[in-house]
């Protein structure tokens, strides 16, 4: 039910601009104020998530030890999984964040109630769905870059070069289209599919996966089908980040270009504000971009309670004479029944 | 004892989620799901030792009336605003999940129950729902959509029922692609509860022994002297030597501590006598002390508060002898406390006599542990093994057949893994590990941790425990596996009830009673019995 209320929702998001646009041809609004704005409040949202998170100190280093720690010489440290240095933490945060190690780690219980044995299996393909979509998704976003810059850097075209290398088709096929598309549509698939992933999913796991879905079949949409005019449309986002919005030729260009800038600027303004925002999390995790070294050395708690002990002083009162008729050394010479 | 059997159990395990939204299920609060409440003169006790505990009372869960402070809404709002300005984890954690569900059957409570509630992802928004509602935009308008939801009775009695039914074992946070560790969310929940008077016995009694008596048992000083003379006793009665047990005596280089679980029963007090037959051959220079007789941390499980009141004690009594550095004995969640809290709490009463840990008898310096000053026993003992100072009687254990069990927090805590291992090998001709995704990092919890230890709960200690029960079972169809090692004190406990039920058979063991064991001592008779008094291979006729 909440997966059918988001697809409604993407729906009723495609149809403001067909009707802002189709109808009441208000272009200059859709392709510059929204966008504008939604990058603004972006930009300004993830800062502000980010300064919130920060704000909030780390009193306790608790890194999650995935291996062997540092010991003995003669004990071989896991120096990715238990980070004992700066370098070390480095190196499991980009493992982490380019190759999603952690989630490569995934298993998947299985019980045979016959035989009664409790099994685990290989489970990757969540990792293997969360890598194609990041990467397809990061790709294309890149490759979006060209539109923003002129001249375009090397790294763009070359980007480009090498997403369109097969050839297919006019214009030419971009793999990471496809790479983007395959991983929003398999997780979305995955999520209801299967029944425990269903049961925990709310409105805020299906949306962000339709309203991607929605924005790369519009851009795809737009180039392959529509084959809008790339020339104009170059035109008005370097107008947009030039800040000249005169004489812009938004009339050249097809309504699917303003859907598709509409969902990106709803994604855009939902994305500090929502789960998306692992994005910036993730760097952030106390669990895992931290060394574990607070035996080695030692860390400041900011705000560490001044909290003392039950004193020995109190705890031979209560127990001294009988601790001295026991044998045991006592330190206030009248629980040795002699004068103070 | 469970009242179906483990083939019952398995049969009417369901993995699929039950119709009925989460939100719209009530928590089952009758007896047998809930360990019994902190008694009232506990609490009490607690509150004047300056701990953050409120609203003492007689109360049972199972009741309607849960007897709360009018204004406990209030209260846990507030706390939770404290907490997520204090702890940046917390605050990350109410966010960033994306529910992919990765470690949905990662937690032994779910593999071993089937109810959802206990998929740590879950567990976790029982109070991100909380969260959303009373503290971000989204959740406040657009409510459940959005999985928030108001706070309520019935979510307080949920949390109850379900943060105390999580054990802090962290497996969910070693697959989490975020690191989000639910630990930290039930510890926050732990602490709101407890400002409102929800709390359990079984954690708050032991929290107040270790603070009067020094020990969770409540053992009194003379009386832990009379368990240790009688453990003496025993050493002599199987090795024919009397070794030395130096109690409360200042001037020695070492400090050792121990969990008293280990002074009390058995198999734990055979681990006891292992570190009294070590440091007897050894000859150490070190003493053991009653007012810091405990080196389990409860405050672990009831508040940070607490957890660095309980703790500051080593570090007290080390200065009040004037130890250099502390030697720890075999314990789970003491070695996280120390690992991840102790230098951070306590680092300041630290008394300038102590020290970077050196091995006296092979040199070694413990740079790992220049900060705490603390060396585990296995990390002390395998350094030892490597440079040949202890000679093993290997054969003493062959009638062992012996598997070890990874300790939650030791493993995802701390990290120490292949200490323990190069003890056993280097003590014990026969090891064999458990299936590798349920062993090290993946270990999986005893289930009695942080709170569970008790019998009223037994059922659900059970289920709990059914992912380790398996891998044992495993082993002990595999290899003829009859004992499981452990390195925690609070396993020797919980492990027994578990192999009863899921491997019948197999016996729970501390390392050191092995090291014990083997350890070839000056002037000791021919031995024909283990530290349990039972025939070693070979011997069986003569005991």
């Amino acid at each position: 039910m909440t997966a059918m209320y988001s697809l409604v929702f993407v729906f009723l998001l495609v149809l403001i601009p067909l009707l802002g646009v189709g109808s009441a041809h208000l272009e200059f609004f859709f392709a510059v104020c929204v966008p504008t704005t939604a990058i603004i409040i972006f930009l300004a949202g993830f800062v502000y998530k980010i300064f919130k998170w920060t704000r909030s100190p780390v009193p306790f280093r608790i890194p999650t030890t995935g291996g062997q720690q540092q010991s003995l010489s003669w004990i071989k440290q896991n120096k990715w999984d238990n980070p004992s240095t700066g370098a070390q933490t480095f190196m499991r945060m980009l493992l982490e964040v380019f190759a999603f190690r952690s989630l490569f780690r995934n298993t998947k219980v299985q019980l045979n109630k016959e035989t009664g044995v409790l099994g685990y299996a290989s489970a990757k393909w969540l990792w293997l769905f969360a890598i194609l979509f990041h990467y397809g998704f990061f790709i294309v976003a890149v490759r979006h870059m060209r539109l923003f810059t002129d001249p375009v850097p090397f790294f763009f075209t070359a980007l480009e070069f090498g997403d369109g290398i097969l050839q297919v088709g006019v214009p030419r096929l971009y793999l990471s289209d496809l790479l983007l598309v395959a991983g929003v549509s398999l997780l979305l698939v995955r999520r209801l599919w299967d029944a425990r992933i269903r049961y925990i999913s709310l409105f805020t796991d299906y949306f962000p996966l339709l309203l991607i879905l929605g924005i790369a079949l519009s851009g795809i949409y737009m180039r392959y089908f529509a084959k809008v005019d790339v020339v104009a449309i170059k035109a008005v986002t370097m107008g947009l980040v030039t800040f000249h919005y005169a004489d812009l030729p938004f009339a050249q260009i097809g309504i699917s270009f303003y859907v598709h800038v509409f969902l990106v600027s709803t994604l855009l303004v939902y994305f500090p504000f929502s789960k998306l925002m692992h994005l910036g999390g993730v760097f952030l995790s106390p669990t895992r971009n931290l060394p574990n070294d607070s035996r080695i050395k030692h860390h400041e708690n900011p705000w560490n309670p001044a909290i003392k002990p039950h004193s020995y002083e109190a705890y031979e009162k209560d127990f001294g004479p009988a601790m001295h008729e026991a044998g045991l050394p006592v330190v206030d010479p009248a629980n040795r029944g002699e004068e103070g | 004892m469970a009242k179906m059997k483990p083939e019952e159990l398995i049969k009417g395990l369901d993995y699929n989620p039950p119709s009925t939204s989460w939100m719209d299920l009530k928590a089952d609060t009758s007896a047998g799901n809930w360990a019994y409440p902190g008694k009232p003169e506990i609490v009490k006790y607690l509150i004047g030792e300056g701990l953050p505990l409120a609203n003492p009372r007689e109360w049972v869960p199972s009741d309607e009336d849960w007897k709360l402070p009018p204004n406990w809404r209030d209260i846990i709002h507030q706390g939770f605003h404290e907490r997520l300005e204090k702890y940046r984890s917390l605050k990350l954690f109410m966010d960033v999940c994306v529910r992919c569900g990765a470690c949905a059957d990662k937690c032994h409570y779910f593999i071993g129950s089937g109810d959802p509630k206990n998929m740590p992802v879950l567990r976790a928004e029982l109070m991100r729902s909380i969260y959303r509602k009373d503290f971000t935009l989204a959740g406040k308008i657009l409510t459940k959509l959005t999985g928030s939801r108001v706070m309520e009775e019935d979510v307080l009695k949920e949390w109850f029922i379900y943060f105390y039914q999580c054990t802090e074992c962290r497996r969910c946070s070693l697959f989490c692609p975020y690191g989000i560790d639910t630990a930290e969310v039930t510890m926050m929940a732990r602490e709101l509860m407890h400002l409102v008077g929800l709390n359990i016995n079984w954690i708050l009694e032991p929290v107040a022994n270790c603070n009067r008596t020094g020990n969770h048992l409540g053992i009194q000083p003379q009386a832990f002297k009379d368990i240790m003379d009688f453990m003496v006793d025993d050493i002599e009665e199987v090795t024919g030597v009397r070794v030395k047990a130096p109690l409360n005596e200042p001037g020695h280089e070492i400090l050792f501590i121990t969990p008293s679980g280990d002074a009390f029963a058995d198999p734990g007090i055979f681990t006891f006598m292992g570190y009294l037959i070590l440091f007897h051959y050894l000859d150490l220079d070190y003493t053991w002390s009653t007012y810091a007789s405990e080196g389990g941390n409860f405050g672990l499980f009831t508040s940070s508060e607490t957890m660095k009141k309980l703790n500051a004690k080593m570090y007290a009594e080390a200065n009040r002898l004037g130890c250099k550095w502390i030697l720890g004995g075999e314990c789970g969640h003491m070695w996280r406390v120390i690992n991840q809290y102790m230098d951070t709490m306590n680092g300041e009463i630290q008394g300038p006599q102590m020290t970077t840990p050196v091995n006296p008898i092979t040199g070694t310096v413990f740079k790992n542990a220049a900060a705490t000053k603390m060396v585990h026993i296995t990390e002390f003992t395998a350094d030892l093994i490597k440079h040949g100072k202890l000679k093993f009687d290997k054969s003493r254990n062959d009638h062992r057949r012996i598997t070890f069990h990874d300790s939650c927090n030791p493993a995802r805590g701390m990290g120490l893994l292949d200490e323990p291992r190069e003890v056993i090998k280097a003590c014990a001709n026969h090891f064999f590990e458990m299936p590798s995704n349920t062993i090290r990092e993946m270990t999986y919890c005893c289930a009695g941790g942080s709170g569970l230890n008790t019998d009223e709960i037994m059922d659900i200690r059970l289920r709990g425990g059914m992912p380790r029960g398996k891998a044992l079972a495993h082993v002990q169809e595999k290899h003829d596996v009859n004992t499981l090692s452990c390195v925690c004190a609070i396993d020797r406990a919980t492990l027994i009830p578990l192999s009863n039920y899921w491997a019948p058979g197999v016996q729970v063991s501390g390392v050191h009673e092995l090291v014990g064991n083997a350890l070839i001592l000056e002037g000791e008779h021919e031995r024909t019995m283990d530290l349990r008094q039972e025939p070693l291979k070979g011997f069986e006729d003569e005991v």
